[in-house]
């Protein structure tokens, strides 16, 4: 078992350890079990080394190193990386090294954070099962027979695996969540537009926000800390300073007040075992002090809908770059179009494929208003919904997703219920909130369920608050080869 | 003057028809970093220099608006009279090798400046106003240089592509169809460049592609109301090939319609070689661009007291009420001082040389006739002219007092011109004064008239025009430095007698 990112930091400062011992440790716990589950497209020991002896010594030297100071840490491969390989899980940008490093990135080893690899995920993030990985899917290190969501699947399984204590994902419609729910660890995705997105590779540009995936919620503090902020390379970053969210995780829930979804927590679609452990977190709420209220979001059956729109439109244009001309796969045509459409067709996967034509259809003339514009309104409707289901709650709660990890291969070819595994989590992107998923229990195969918080826009303090007082009294999932919790 | 061509063509079938024409003009701004990254804007240079991630449109990269372009656009729009406003990105998409996203940033239809007009001035003075639609903000692509295959890139054995223009700002300028003739559109976009400069939003080079210009062009019978099919011509690259464009193009249309054909909605080519427009692709072939609002940007909302701020530094009159207001006031000809203001930089040296006493009506003359030859002979713009200050209020003074006729004072400017020295130098060093003197003026004429005793016959038998003959005699004995009226006084009073 790997020890808390907070733990390895307090350290590596100390001088108790070394980044350097913590990152070989990391590769080679890496090394002997990532064969089996696929966590990693591509491990940079050079470059981990590198990093690791330039943490070490800041530390001899007396210079503060950080304070994620050798923690090892995965990015997930849709995150630029100066110099290393970065394909988004696609065969159109295999072979691509990024001239230049996204903020996130760059914000996390700039703390003292040593990344070790890039990890495998859901084609352009395009996905809830990992399965879509041009380069094979990852696995769920708690049953290898078992998908480990989508997209940050390889993000999860990594943190999940022990391999790492820190791992980054990127969360369009709840590919940071539902992944951690599924592989029983924490997955955060802050307001959008408090992490910059600058490096990141567009999914749907409206939607994505990088975010910590853990083992625990002050790991995840700790590394929303450190690389939320202003940035002037993301247009759409916010400006104002983020809250010290460290502060509120020893507060406890008295007198918090969860507002259950009705809409997100109710109905055939969830498997019995996640509506029990849902229950029982609520239960464990409110004997720590924290009040339960039902709250209603009307449109939220609608938000799934709206979604499916409005992320492939975004998608069909952000995609429209991989044309053969400038990087990645070309595969050479009669002309320029043609080799346009022969290098995407060899190099996108049915699913990108699928998105990419029915966000084109969706903006196409004559459909736009019918479509496009339509969602947008539901997304309207979304937000309006949530601002009054706030009014009786500080945070919002239901399961992160209605089932437990399902098997590869059950739902590859039924992208209808594939889809109903972010039922939970897609409305929050709509409306731009922060949102967490924490461990809360098992289900009788020993599969974990997760417990999904929310809360307004910019209240990552209230966020954390609530997602450490659920932790305190449910504990955390032990990571790293299915030990008991 | 050369008479303008006529504004309206009679068909075969007898029907005078006339043009109905709207111009796209995209200009490119001044501004030292491009409309969505930190890349340098600049012209020339090695290939794909000027390029960074977001640029090229790598993955990952994001765009970050350029204040300063909107600072300009919002410049623009307050000088001709539109309104700014809150205005939105969106994508435009499209594949071409020349575009990094194969999508373009672009404004839709809440562009940053709405409506305003234009008023265009023609070689006579009069102005026509041109009401404008919009002028929106969007980005550049970057070039393509085909090789083989005569330059098209169908034909091209292969296509290199140069990024350095990817990105650059461009202010793109919407007329609504208010123009009526070829030479309308001329005297629109020289107005409209004239502007540009002025207000130093764009460099207005149309043969380095800083300005371009596409027309809609549709014809119908005079006094119709209803607009005809049109076509959009491109490629003109400079404001002569645009007028020759509308000129060709004007008349194909008339040829159809005259033959009771119909016109297709089309996008045409014209060639420069061959003095020609070409099919591109007609309507049935247009791109469906899947505009939707950009999510990378936030809605750009001018801060009113920003847009007083750059409605101070606005210069008092546009060129063409500058150009009117010269004419009004010293009755100097409308194409003269077109030429004089529509030059950048000189109808402001001028008039500081007026304000310091130069006689307006000779500064304009000598500023269109022998400034402008000179600048084109050597290709020099106003700031590398040698010409010193207060260069006009000594001509007007040495022409005033008599020291020069006018012939000998633009004699005078175009040395002064030459050499950087001022023009009493000149005229001393060169001995270029007027002969006033009357004892030696009188000895000329004595001789002059001794060796034409015919002449002074012709004259005396009542043929009067023969003292121009005389004048003329004299003022090839000094070299056209003698004092013209004086000689003609003297010649009367001589012979007359």
């Amino acid at each position: 078992m790997t020890p808390r990112a907070t733990d390895i930091a307090a350290a590596v400062r100390a001088g108790g350890t070394t980044a350097s011992e913590v990152v070989e440790a990391a590769l080679e716990r890496i090394e002997a079990g990532d064969d089996e589950i696929s966590a990693f497209l591509r491990v940079t020991p050079d470059h981990a080394r590198s990093r690791a002896r330039e943490v070490d010594a800041a530390v001899e030297a007396g210079r503060d190193p950080g304070p994620l100071a050798g923690v090892p840490v995965g990015m997930k491969d849709v995150l630029c990386t100066e110099g290393v390989e970065t394909t988004c899980g696609s065969r159109i940008l295999a072979g691509w090294h990024p001239p230049y490093t996204a903020t996130a990135v760059a914000r996390l080893e700039a703390a003292g954070a040593v990344m070790v690899g890039k990890t495998n995920m859901d084609e352009f993030a395009m996905g809830s099962s990992n399965e879509n990985s041009a380069f094979g899917p990852a696995r769920n290190p708690c049953d290898t027979e078992r998908v480990p969501g989508g997209s940050s699947g390889g993000s999860a399984a990594a943190v999940a695996a022990g391999f790492v204590p820190v791992a980054l994902g990127s969360d369009t419609g709840g590919s940071i969540r539902q992944p951690a729910s599924l592989c029983g660890i924490v997955g955060m995705k802050p307001t959008y537009g408090r992490v910059s997105r600058y490096g990141l590779v567009a999914f749907a540009s409206s939607l994505d926000q990088v975010g910590p995936m853990t083992t625990n919620v002050a790991d995840a503090a700790l590394v929303y800390g450190a690389i939320a902020g202003p940035d002037a390379l993301d247009a759409t970053s916010i400006p104002d300073t983020p809250p010290d969210v460290t502060a509120e995780l020893e507060r406890g829930l008295e007198g918090m007040t969860f507002g259950v979804i009705e809409e997100l927590s109710r109905g055939d679609a969830f498997e019995p075992a996640v509506i029990a452990a849902f229950e029982r977190t609520l239960s464990a709420i409110e004997a720590a002090g924290g009040r339960v209220v039902e709250v209603s979001l009307p449109s939220a059956p609608h938000a799934l809908s709206a979604y499916y729109l409005i992320a492939p439109a975004e998608a069909s244009s952000n995609l429209a770059r991989f044309d053969g001309m400038r990087y990645g796969l070309r595969v050479e045509g009669e002309s320029a179009e043609d080799t346009n459409r022969r290098t995407r067709e060899a190099g996108f996967g049915d699913e990108v494929k699928r998105r990419i034509m029915l966000g084109t259809y969706a903006l196409s003339a004559g459909y736009y208003d019918a479509y496009y514009a339509k969602a947008q309104k539901v997304r309207s409707l979304v937000i309006r919904d949530f601002a009054a289901a706030y009014a009786d709650a500080d945070v919002l709660c239901s399961p992160t997703s209605p089932s437990v990890a399902f098997r590869l291969g059950e739902r590859s070819h039924d992208p209808l219920a594939m889809d109903q595994s972010d039922l939970c989590t897609i409305p929050t992107n709509l409306a731009g909130h922060p949102g967490i998923s924490v461990w809360c229990g098992d289900d009788a195969a020993g599969l974990p369920i997760g417990f999904q918080i929310l809360a307004p826009a910019l209240e990552e303090a209230r966020l954390f608050r609530a997602a450490a007082g659920v932790e305190a009294e449910l504990g955390t999932r032990a990571v790293g080869g299915g030990g008991e919790p | 003057m050369t008479a303008p061509p006529p504004d309206t063509i009679r068909g075969a079938d007898g029907v005078e028809y006339e043009a109905v024409i709207g111009l796209e003009v995209h200009a490119e701004l001044r501004t030292r970093t491009k409309m969505f990254s930190g890349a340098p804007n600049a012209f020339g240079g090695a290939p794909n220099v000027n390029i960074d991630p977001t640029s090229l449109g790598l993955p990952g990269s994001l765009p970050v608006l350029n204040r300063r372009a909107v600072g300009l656009a919002i410049r623009f729009g307050l000088a001709v009279g539109s309104t700014i406003q809150r205005a939105i990105f969106h994508r435009k998409n499209y594949f071409y090798p020349d575009m990094p996203k194969d999508f373009q940033i672009s404004q839709y239809d809440e562009p940053i400046c709405a409506g305003g007009e234009i008023e265009a001035i023609d070689d006579a003075g009069g102005l026509h106003t041109v009401r404008l639609v919009r002028a929106h903000l969007e980005e550049d692509t970057g070039k393509l240089v085909h090789r083989g295959g005569g330059g098209r890139i169908h034909e091209a054995d292969s296509s290199l592509v140069d990024y350095n223009r990817a990105g650059v700002p461009l202010l793109e300028i919407v007329s609504e169809p208010d123009i009526r003739s070829p030479a309308q559109a001329r005297a629109y976009v020289n107005e409209l460049r004239a502007i540009l400069r002025e207000l130093d939003v764009s460099d207005v080079k149309m043969e380095e592609g800083s300005l371009r210009v596409d027309a809609n062009i549709s014809v119908r019978a005079v006094g119709d109301t209803r607009l005809g099919t049109r076509a959009e011509i491109k490629n003109m690259n400079s404001v002569r090939s645009l007028q020759r464009a509308l000129e060709f193009e004007f008349e194909r249309q008339v040829r159809i319609c005259a033959a009771r054909g119909e016109v297709v909605q089309e996008t045409r080519h014209w060639n420069e070689e061959d003095g020609q427009t070409h099919s591109m692709r007609s309507k049935e072939e247009a791109f469906d661009y899947r505009y939707f609002p950009e999510p990378d940007l936030v809605p750009i909302v001018p801060d009113p007291a920003w847009v007083e701020e750059i409605r101070a530094g606005l210069p008092e009159l546009l060129p063409a009420r500058r150009v009117q207001a010269v004419c009004g006031t010293h009755g100097v000809s409308a194409d003269l001082v077109m030429s004089v203001v529509y030059t950048p930089g000189l109808a402001d040296w001028v008039d500081a040389e007026v304000a310091a006493g130069a006689d307006a009506g000779r500064a304009y003359v000598w500023a269109s006739q022998e400034v402008l030859a000179h600048m084109n002979e050597t290709g020099t713009a106003v700031s590398g002219l040698r010409i010193p200050a207060r260069a006009f209020v000594e001509l007007t003074e040495l022409t005033r007092d008599g020291t020069l006729s006018s012939k000998l004072a633009k004699q005078v400017l175009r040395a002064v011109l030459d050499s950087g020295r001022s023009p009493r130098e000149v005229v001393e060093e060169e001995g270029l004064a007027q002969i006033s003197d009357s004892g030696e003026l009188e000895g000329i004429v004595a001789g002059v008239l001794d060796s034409n005793p015919e002449a002074v016959e012709k004259y005396r038998a009542g043929e009067e025009k023969v003292i121009g003959f005389l004048v003329g005699q004299v003022m090839k004995a000094t070299q056209g430095k003698a004092n013209p009226g004086q000689v003609n006084e003297i010649l009367r009073a001589r012979i007359g007698s």
